[in-house]
Formats: C-alpha cells, sequence, structure tokens
C-alpha cells in the first residue's frame, strides 16, 4: 500500500528531516506517527502527499513510484489520499456542504452524485443538521469533522492526518478519534501524526516513533513512549 | 482589491491611451511629410524625345522606384509663374524660348530610399541635375526616425510598467486567496482548473480597467480634432480622423487591458502553483 525504502531529505537550509527511511504499511492499518517536535514527523506525513519531494529514495503509494511521478500527475495522486490538518484549512467563506463539496467539484463530478455523496459523508462525521452553517458558526470539534468529511468525501484509500486533535480539547478530541475510526473500519488506511498520548496509549494501533529522521520504533499496538 | 487592479489597469491604460493619440499623430505627420519627398531630375536640354523616353524608362525600372512622372519645361514655366503670383507674369517673356529642363517627378517606394534612387538616377546618360533638397532631407529622415524610435519606446516602457503594476496588484488579491488555491490542490484540482478562474477574473479586471480610458480618450480626441483641425487647415499638416482611428484605438485598449489583465493573474498564480 504505502512503501518507503532508503529515504531522505535534506532542506536547502541544511536541515535533514528524513535520514534514511525505510518502512511499509499495508492497506487498511491504522498507524500513528509519534515523536519530538522537530523529528521530522511532518517531512514523513508531506512526502507521503508529495507535499515534499525526497532527496533520494523511493515512496511508493498503490505502486505508483511518487520519485518518477510527473508534477502533472500529483493531482491524481492526490484524489486517493484525504488529507486532515491540525488547522482543519476550510473556506469560511463557505458553508459546511460547500466545503466538502469542494473537493468533488475540483475533480469536476456530476452535480447528482456530488449531492448524494456529500450528504452521505456529513451524515457519517454527524454533520448532517449543520449543513447550512458556516465553519466561523462552529465549534472546533465540529470544524475538524468538516475536514474529516472532505478529506473522505472522494472515497481515498488512504487518509493522512497532521496532528487532528491538536487544536481540540479532549472530549472533542476522542470524538475526532472516533470518526477516524470509523473511516478505519470501512477499510481506509490511515496514518496519523500526533501528540496525544492518551490517545495513542488507549486506541490501540501500530506506532511508529521518529527521531532525527529516523524511525527509531515501530510497534504494532504500542504505547506513545514519550512524556506528553 | 478588485478596485486596486481595475485602477491600476484604468490608470496605465489611460497613459498608453493619452500617448498613442499623440505617437500616431506625430506619426502621421511624419508620413505626410516624408511621403511629399520626392526627386526631380531635370533633363539636360541636348536630349532629344527618344533620349528623353529612354531615360524615362531606366528610371522607371530602377528597383525602389513607386511613380514617374514627366512633367515638360512648358508646364514647368507655367507652375514657375503661378507660384510666384503677379512678379510671374515677368517670366511671361520667356514662353517662346524657354530656359527651363524637362523634368521627371519621382517618388520612391520608401521614403528613406530617395537619397540612393537620386544617386543612382544621377550616373544616368541625359540627366543635367537630380534634386531632392540634398542636406535637408537625410536630416529630416533621421529625426523622423529618432522620434518614431523614441515615441515606441516609451509606449513599450509603458506595458512593461502596466504590466508590472498590474502583475502586483493581483498578486496582492491573490495572496488573499491562496488559502483557497492550497486547499484546491490538497484535494486534487489540476493546474488548469484552479487557473481558469484566475484567467476570467484578470480578463474581467482588464476589460472593465479599459473601459474608463476608452470613454476619456475617445471625448478628449473629439473635442481636441474639434479644436485643433480647423487651425491646421491652412498648414500641410493634419490630425488622423475621428472615425475610424478612436474605434481601432478603442479596440486595441480593451485588447490591450484583456492581455495585461490575463498575464497579471496567471504570472501570480503561477507562484502558487509549483508542486
Amino acid at each position: 500500500m504505502i512503501e518507503m525504502q532508503d529515504v531522505y531529505k535534506t532542506y536547502r537550509n541544511g536541515v535533514t528531516a528524513a535520514n534514511g527511511l525505510n518502512i511499509k504499511i499495508d492497506a487498511g492499518e491504522f498507524l500513528y506517527v509519534v515523536g519530538p517536535s522537530g523529528a521530522g514527523k511532518s517531512t514523513f506525513i508531506k512526502m507521503m502527499y508529495r507535499e515534499v519531494r525526497p532527496t533520494s529514495g523511493t515512496i511508493t503509494i498503490n505502486g505508483v513510484n511518487l520519485s518518477k511521478l510527473r508534477d502533472s500527475k500529483v493531482p491524481l495522486l492526490r484524489r486517493n489520499i484525504g488529507v486532515v490538518f491540525q488547522d482543519f484549512k476550510l473556506l469560511n467563506t463557505l458553508n459546511v456542504y460547500e466545503n466538502v463539496a469542494f473537493a468533488l467539484e475540483v475533480i469536476e463530478e456530476q452535480p447528482s452524485y456530488i449531492k448524494k455523496r456529500v450528504m452521505e459523508t456529513l451524515e457519517l462525521v454527524g454533520l448532517k443538521n449543520k449543513a447550512r452553517m458556516l465553519p466561523t458558526e462552529l465549534s472546533g470539534g465540529e470544524q475538524q469533522r468538516v475536514s474529516i468529511a472532505r478529506s473522505i468525501v472522494n472515497a481515498p484509500k488512504v487518509v493522512i492526518a497532521d496532528e487532528p486533535t491538536g487544536n481540540l480539547d479532549p472530549d472533542t478530541s476522542w470524538d475526532i478519534m472516533n470518526v477516524f475510526e470509523e473511516i478505519n473500519m470501512r477499510g481506509t488506511t490511515i496514518v496519523m501524526a500526533t501528540h496525544n498520548k492518551d490517545i495513542v496509549n488507549t486506541i490501540k494501533h501500530r506506532v511508529v516513533a521518529i527521531e532525527g529522521g529516523r524511525i527509531a520504533r515501530d510497534q504494532q499496538k504500542g504505547d506513545y513512549g514519550y512524556e506528553a | 482589491m478588485t478596485f486596486a487592479s481595475v485602477s491600476a489597469v484604468t490608470v496605465t491604460l489611460l497613459l498608453v491611451g493619452v500617448f498613442f493619440v499623440i505617437m500616431m499623430n506625430l506619426n502621421n505627420v511624419a508620413t505626410t511629410i516624408e511621403e511629399d519627398v520626392e526627386i526631380r531630375v531635370h533633363v539636360d536640354v541636348a536630349a532629344n524625345e527618344q533620349d528623353r523616353e529612354a531615360l524615362g524608362e531606366q528610371i522607371t525600372q530602377l528597383a525602389g522606384v513607386k511613380t514617374v512622372q514627366f512633367s515638360p519645361k512648358d508646364k514647368e514655366l507655367d507652375n514657375l509663374i503661378e507660384s510666384l503670383g503677379t512678379e510671374g507674369e515677368a517670366f511671361k517673356l520667356f514662353e517662346q524660348d524657354n530656359p527651363l529642363n524637362d523634368v521627371f517627378v519621382i517618388k520612391t517606394t520608401e521614403p528613406t530610399d530617395t537619397m540612393e534612387v537620386a544617386e543612382e538616377i544621377e550616373a544616368f546618360n541625359y540627366v543635367a541635375t537630380v534634386k531632392y533638397g540634398q542636406g535637408k532631407i537625410e536630416q529630416l529622415f533621421k529625426i523622423i526616425n529618432v522620434s518614431r524610435n523614441v515615441g515606441l519606446a516609451l509606449i513599450v516602457g509603458l506595458l512593461f510598467t502596466a504590466m508590472f503594476l498590474i502583475s502586483n496588484t493581483i498578486k496582492i488579491t491573490i495572496v488573499a486567496r491562496r488559502r483557497e488555491i492550497e486547499i484546491m490542490r490538497l484535494v486534487g484540482a489540476t493546474n488548469s482548473f484552479i487557473r481558469w478562474p484566475f484567467f476570467l477574473e484578470g480578463l474581467w479586471l482588464g476589460i472593465l480597467g479599459s473601459l474608463v480610458p476608452i470613454a476619456a480618450v475617445s471625448s478628449a480626441y473629439y473635442y481636441a480634432y474639434g479644436i485643433i483641425e480647423p487651425k491646421l487647415k491652412d498648414h500641410f499638416i493634419q490630425l488622423i480622423e475621428f472615425d475610424p482611428f478612436v474605434y481601432q484605438l478603442s479596440a486595441i485598449l480593451i485588447i490591450m487591458g484583456a492581455a495585461i489583465g490575463i498575464w497579471g493573474s496567471l504570472m501570480s498564480v503561477r507562484k502558487f502553483l509549483k508542486v
């Protein structure tokens, strides 16, 4: 599903954020990426959706080698990967429905399909009754649900989440995790970078710890392993 | 922000429009002057009719010659008498024994070829003298040439300034919308899909921005034409006629506005589309 082989990344300022990464993630897995700040978690995540290109090494997603992927083909890759961010990245001028529909509109889906699919997805994340509200009228947790809905509306095989609970209070964070669990149970692979010790230690999944751009630990049903 | 972009287009196109009107009129005057340049070849009195015809034929066949007109010496004398008014009466005495030469009046296809053609004609048989305003013509062409180049350089410079100004203004607009672009890219929009609304926006901003300059320049030219043209009537120069010049100028300004609007917005959005 996702495979990295000898992946290195050194930025122009000389910082090495990936220092020989080797990992294989199977379809349907739920993977936590943990590690101290500046360890290279974000680079690890960004390389998966080709926001960052590795300096050397091979990254394969669904059989596509990202190192050889032409720039013009990157949009096609991203249609099969949902991305969720800590800061939600919603358009505040569009309502909930429009924000989710946006992901299908840019790939030029039929309006009738968009309507059906958006409403299904909003039901999944529990926001069907708030479809006409603006993001600014929602709580942080609800905004993150909109962001998740947008990331899964085109049924991607992989959802990548970079600190999705980072801006949320503990109760809301559990709600959000339930949504991710639900998505994972439907067969979607989830890769989540997080600093939330309680979540990692409670909802057990594979844990990959990154330190100094290397994989320091890779455990099935692992622990967070750091002080929160 | 839209207002700022439209204003940038308006101000620069207004300058381009005013400059364009001035340049085109100066160019028109220059062309009129250039078209008045002619070579007068005085045929040697020793030439008989056959020699004269042969000379005319030789001149016609020269490269760069547009028209050759023969003016017999009697006509030349009539012209002289007429041009001198009452004082010309005195020359009527010469009608019996005309001392003037027959003349070929030549116009070249390119006025700047005048000197070269004149030089070639000088070498022909039965040519007494060749006159084309030697010395003055060279100066005139030089001045016209320099002023045309300066005008062209100024218009090109102005256009570049316009593009820079508009591109910067639109860039500010786009920075405000970079979040939208970022999200579009994340959810898999192709670059052309992202560009399309900016292309349209640039097009409309450009067209909208060209409307005020068109109205201002057209009405200003209409009034200026009404005031200046009658005063120029006695001189050999004239302004370009309002119709169709102003309509052509309007079309040029709309096309320029649209082109720089599109160019500006595409250049600005390009930066955010790098994968």
